[in-house]
């Protein structure tokens, strides 16, 4: 067993020696399995080692077989080691179990004083807990005595309250209906309510007794009335807010659904704003003259009501209609809204009956106003319309505070803004008719004068100009002026940028001055576009309104633009048409009217000359001996139309400028010369070559084309489009010698009259050469009259 | 690749008067008439060479007098009448005459030489005499070519004749006076290749009157159709009631007779008054006008057309063919305008017309002579023919 130790000893040297100890204790007292599993496991090992006979430590050692083995296997050296070991082993087995020994005893010693100590205390402490026991038991006994003596009285106590408070519940319900009675006599339907509901549960419980019963009846009866008078009195119309809150705030109280009552209120409320709205629609229909003021009113009254302007009406809607309407609201929100009622579901069913009801009636009045707005349209004065407007949406922001949900600003301002639109169409449109009776003024000037000279009335040409100019740039300032009022900086809603910005820029500017501009375009290309080609404009007109056009481009588009961007602030400049587009269009339309005007002349007097040539016999003619009197009246009118443009147009540029007109003669008869003698003796075919020739250096004359701005070019159209048609009626003819002969001087004369209205002087010379070419062509007879003759009968004539 | 230039012609004497031979499908042939107050004038006939691009010209003599008007027979190839102006001692007057081209239908060969007095003598049908005398301003082929009535305007009245080529007689079977304000002066006419060819119009100063021929009754009427003188007028060939007017105020109209109150379309690409006007026969959509602005334009009139949306492919004719123009799928529809402004002219150029041969082959005759014969461009042709 020692041997056992001591191995053991060796073979676990790493763990702690307490624990080695208890573990070599335990083995020693035969106490195998009270350690923990690993401890078995050990223990295990240790009885699988035990089974071996040669283990030293094992139960089954066998020293004779040991010893057998060890000298069967060893040698000797090893023998002695091995016994020198085992006494070593022995020997320090030996001495451990002698330390142990030693350590217990002391240990056992205390143990067993302590134990005899403790017998001692726990027998005195016994006697003290028999005597706690005998206490408690005694003050228990006394404490069952003094509760038994007090019990009767007690419950005696109590009873007597019990019966004290119900008599007086009973009293109070006997006398209840007397009571209520007196209250609804004394109007203090507050209290008369505040009894009831305290009463009503009892009541209610103690239906079953006939005593009860009356009561119940009665009082049921008694409210009944009450309710009745409540509703009553919340269905007058005469009713205070204050009242009507209250009625609201007792029947609720009495149990009356609250869906109703809003519905009872509301509908209560629409009678009145009802009554309002008839009273604006009413001065709808007087003013727009749909009704005429009831017959039986006094005269004063029905002036009174002969229709309110525009303000007076805002006036009485805000004062009627709106502070009505926000009144009720007002009331409303106390009403049903406000309370501390924690029913969600009928907050909301009450708010949106509320909005709904509101915004009906607003629509309405709406509609109303908008009427009376568009309604505003005929009369002049701004300042009245902005002020009511002005009222009018201040007053419907206050509204929006009241019901933070609904917008009506926007509505409002919509009807703000499609009032100054309207305002601005209205302007728009009395500035065209103001356009349209400019014209007519003009017409009427033009054919006005006539009668008294031609002089005369081309003088005033610059001057009607002029004052249809300066009338219309003033129209259009005095329109602007009138339309600043509605963005002076005491309105509240100029301020607003969604009105502003729209105003200034869409309505103002493209709607008032762009389109007034677009709109002279448009009424000038029409005067280019007659149906039917029947000019029945007179070309004075034309001229006019061409040069009308050319200034407009040149400044007045500018001017009128800067004014009304200055006055109303135009810092849009994105989206609005652009100046040059403007320019372009008034450009396009002068020009347009110039060419129109070249061509409704140049037509008047091919038609003469047209006429002239095609009922004349030219084969038959006698010998010139004037020049007819179709040319002459040419140049008469070739002259005054002259005189038209120059006093609308600057002079322009000619291609060469002679300065008198001694030295032009002189020149022409010159090249006539040059010219003359081969027609006198070529023959017709080197005629056309030479015309041909000569065509080929000059360059092809455009007939109807366009003009340019001034009154050279103007009257160059104009003379082209004559000489032309001149040569082709000649190419149509045939002539006699004498007519031929005629045409000379015609043409001579012409020459010597026309060279001065156009820019460039070899034109009529080419034209004009070019007739007498083809009559040459168109002549049976082909003989030439001498210069010389020609010049003296166009000096003559 | 690039259009063919122009083939340009030069008569020596002025000229007002173009026609093309109507009656010849084969070959691309003008008549070109004179107008010459001297003892000579001559017709032209022109033979265009389309693949050589050349013009084989004959010439013959016209011995009456200048000629105003010229217009070939619908059923005879060598059949043609004149209007010509006869100038006495102290009058002039329009007559009107049928001629026959010398050796038929088939032009002799070239003379060798330009030597006037080797160019033959037209060989005179007959006149066409008016009992009233009245100047013949133009005369009107029946358009069929079945019938052989002619008829003629002549100052204010329509005359009809019958005529007889194997007798060369010309009787007159009716004349018929038009009445209106003033001296009504017809200016021209044509006849309605419609309605069985009973119906001819005429324009009057600034109006155009069509005319129902078997009753001479008035069928309508365009009151002020330009606002000055119209000078020519034209039918669409496939759409009856369609027609196309110009006239002094530089502009070409297109009405429909059955509402005349409005054209349906106005055209004023010209500078000066417009002369002539032309529907070609095979492609209505092309109009050509002459101007005295001495340009010729060559319009494209699509919406008012017999084909608004472009050629229609007809797939009975041609199976196989037809391929190919289907993939191109559909077209962008084209749009009306000018197709080309033609100014190889140096002076006004009074008469313009198609080839009766060749649908893309035109004729312009300028005073001063020259005759310019054109084409349709080549991009225009193929976008309508594909």
């Amino acid at each position: 067993m020692a041997d056992n130790l001591a191995a053991r000893q060796t073979d676990d040297s790493d763990k702690g020696d307490g624990r080695r100890r208890r573990r070599d204790l335990k083995l020693y007292y035969g106490i195998e399995n009270g350690e923990a599993p690993v401890e078995n496991e050990q223990v295990s090992q240790t009885s699988a080692q035990s089974t071996d006979p040669c283990n030293l430590d094992g139960g089954s050692f066998q020293p004779q077989t040991y010893l057998s083995k060890l000298i069967q296997e060893r040698s000797l050296t090893e023998l002695m080691d091995e016994e020198q070991k085992m006494v070593r082993d022995i020997k320090g087995l030996d001495s451990d179990m002698q330390t142990l020994v030693y350590e217990n005893y002391n240990k056992f010693i205390s143990a067993t004083d302590t134990i005899r100590k403790m017998k001692n205390d726990f027998r005195k402490m016994e006697d003290e807990m028999d005597h706690l026991a005998s206490n408690m038991s005694a003050i228990t006994d006394f404490s069952a005595s003094i509760s038994n003596t007090l019990q009767d009285r007690r419950q005696q106590i109590t009873k007597l309250a019990g019966v004290h408070s119900l008599l007086k519940k009973l009293q109070f319900l006997f006398e209840l209906p007397a009571r209520l009675n007196k209250c609804i006599d004394m109007e203090a339907y507050v209290q008369a309510v505040r009894y009831y509901t305290k009463a009503q549960r009892v009541l209610h419980q103690y239906e079953h007794m006939p005593s009860f019963q009356g009561i119940h009846t009665d009082c049921e009866a008694i409210i009944k009335q009450l309710r009745a008078k409540l509703m009553e009195r919340f269905r007058q119309k005469e009713s205070t807010a204050k009242q009507l809150t209250e009625c609201v705030d007792l029947l609720l109280q009495l149990g009356e659904p609250a869906e109703s009552l809003c519905d009872e209120y509301l509908s209560h409320a629409k009678h009145k704003l009802d009554e309002d709205l008839e009273g604006l629609e009413k001065q709808i229909k007087l003013y727009s003259g749909e009704v005429k003021p009831a017959q039986e009113e006094r005269p004063a009254q029905a002036f009174m009501s002969a229709g309110m302007d525009v303000l007076e009406f805002v006036d009485s809607g805000c004062n009627g209609f709106l502070s009505n309407i926000c009144l009720v609201i007002a009331s409303y929100n106390d009403m049903f809204l406000n309370r501390m009622q924690t029913d969600e579901a009928l907050d909301t069913i009450a708010l949106r009956k509320l909005v709904l009801f509101v915004n009906e009636l607003m629509e309405r009045y709406f509609s109303f106003v908008r009427q009376r707005v568009q309604l505003e349209k005929e009369t002049g004065d701004n300042t009245i319309l902005v002020r009511a407007l002005d009222r009018f949406h201040r007053r419907l922001q206050a509204m929006n505070k009241l019901l933070p949900d609904t917008d009506f600003s926007r509505a409002g301002t919509e009807i703000v803004s499609r009032g100054a639109k309207d305002r601005v169409a209205h302007y728009l449109q009395s500035l065209k008719q103001h356009f349209a009776d400019c014209l007519t003024d003009i017409r009427q000037n033009l054919a006005a004068p006539r009668l008294v000279g031609k002089q005369d009335s081309n003088a005033r040409l610059a001057d009607l100009l002029s004052n249809m100019q300066s009338s219309v740039v003033e129209q259009i300032k005095s329109v602007l002026g009138n339309l600043q009022a509605f963005i002076a900086p005491d309105i509240t809603f100029a301020m607003k940028p969604y009105f502003r910005g729209p105003f200034c820029s869409q309505d103002v500017r493209e709607g008032l001055v762009v389109a007034f501009v677009r709109h002279v375009c448009t009424m000038c290309n029409d005067f280019c576009e007659v149906p039917g080609d029947k000019t029945t404009s007179p070309p004075a007109l034309l001229m006019i309104l061409s040069r009308f056009c050319i200034d407009l481009e040149n400044a007045t588009i500018s001017y009128l633009l800067s004014v009304a961007e200055e006055q109303f602030m135009v810092e849009d400049k994105g989206t609005v048409t652009p100046t040059a587009e403007l320019w372009a269009m008034a450009k396009d339309t002068g020009q347009r009217l110039l060419n129109h005007y070249v061509r409704v002349q140049g037509l008047t007097i091919s038609q003469m000359l047209r006429k002239s040539v095609e009922t004349r016999d030219w084969l038959n003619t006698i010998e010139p001996r004037n020049v007819r009197a179709v040319m002459k009246r040419v140049v008469e009118d070739i002259t005054a139309i002259d005189m038209q443009v120059g006093q609308l147009y600057e002079e322009g540029v000619r291609k060469e400028r002679s300065s008198d007109s001694s030295r032009r003669t002189h020149a022409l008869s010159s090249s006539q010369a040059n010219r003359r003698p081969q027609w006198n003796y070529a023959p017709s075919v080197d005629n056309s070559l030479m015309s041909n020739i000569q065509k080929l250096f000059s360059e092809k004359i455009e007939i109807f084309s366009a003009v340019e701005f001034s009154k050279v070019s103007v009257l160059t159209g104009i003379v082209k489009i004559s000489l032309k048609t001149f040569l082709e009626c000649v190419r149509l003819r045939t002539f006699g010698r004498y007519g031929l002969q005629q045409i000379q001087v015609d043409t001579h004369y012409l020459q010597l009259y026309l060279w001065r209205f156009v820019s460039d002087e070899n034109l009529v010379q080419v034209l004009l050469d070019e007739i007498v070419c083809s009559a040459v062509h168109r002549c049976v007879d082909p003989v030439m009259m001498e210069p010389s003759v020609i010049d003296l009968i166009c000096e003559r004539g | 690749m690039e259009d063919e230039a122009p083939v340009i012609y030069g008569l020596e004497f002025q000229a007002r008067s173009l026609c093309a031979q109507a009656a010849e499908t084969d070959s691309i042939r003008f008549l070109v008439g004179t107008q010459s107050l001297g003892p000579e004038n001559q017709v032209h006939y022109i033979d265009f060479d389309d693949e050589n691009n050349l013009i084989n010209k004959t010439v013959f003599l016209h011995r009456e007098g200048e000629i105003w008007n010229i217009s070939a027979s619908t059923f005879d190839s060598s059949l043609f009448a004149t209007c010509y102006n006869k100038t006495s001692d102290n009058r002039s007057e329009l007559k009107g005459a049928l001629w026959q081209l010398p050796g038929g239908s088939n032009p002799p060969s070239p003379a060798g030489e330009d030597n006037s007095s080797a160019h033959p003598h037209l060989g005179l049908l007959c006149y066409l005499d008016t009992e009233e005398h009245a100047d013949v301003k133009s005369v009107l082929w029946h358009p069929s070519g079945d019938s052989q009535p002619v008829v003629g305007l002549c100052q204010d009245r329509i005359v009809t004749w019958d005529v007889d080529t194997a007798s060369s007689a010309a009787k007159v079977v009716s004349s018929t006076s038009i009445e209106g304000r003033g001296h009504p002066r017809l200016t021209s006419g044509k006849w309605n290749p419609h309605h069985n060819c009973h119906q001819i119009a005429t324009a009057n100063d600034t109006s155009v009157k069509g005319w129902d021929l078997r009753t001479m009754s008035q069928v309508f009427h365009i009151e002020s159709a330009h606002s000055q003188l119209v000078r020519d007028l034209d039918f669409n060939p496939n759409k009856q009631y369609y027609l196309v007017t110009c006239g002094d105020d530089c502009r070409v109209k297109f009405w429909d007779t059955r509402k005349v109150t409005e054209p349906l379309k106005v055209l004023s690409e010209h500078s000066h008054w417009v002369w002539s006007v032309c529907y070609n026969h095979f492609h209505d959509q092309l109009v050509l006008t002459s101007s005295s602005d001495s340009r010729v334009v060559l319009n494209s009139v699509v919406s008012l057309s017999s084909e608004p949306y472009g050629h229609l492919v007809d797939r009975d004719d041609d199976d196989d063919g037809d391929e190919d123009s289907l993939q191109d799928g559909p077209q962008e529809p084209p749009k009306d305008g000018v197709i080309a402004t033609y100014e190889e002219h140096e002076d006004s150029v009074y008469a313009v017309g198609w080839s009766s041969a060749d649908p893309w082959t035109f004729a312009s005759l300028s005073y001063d002579g020259r005759l310019v014969i054109n084409r349709v461009p080549r991009s225009e042709k193929y976008k309508i023919l594909l």
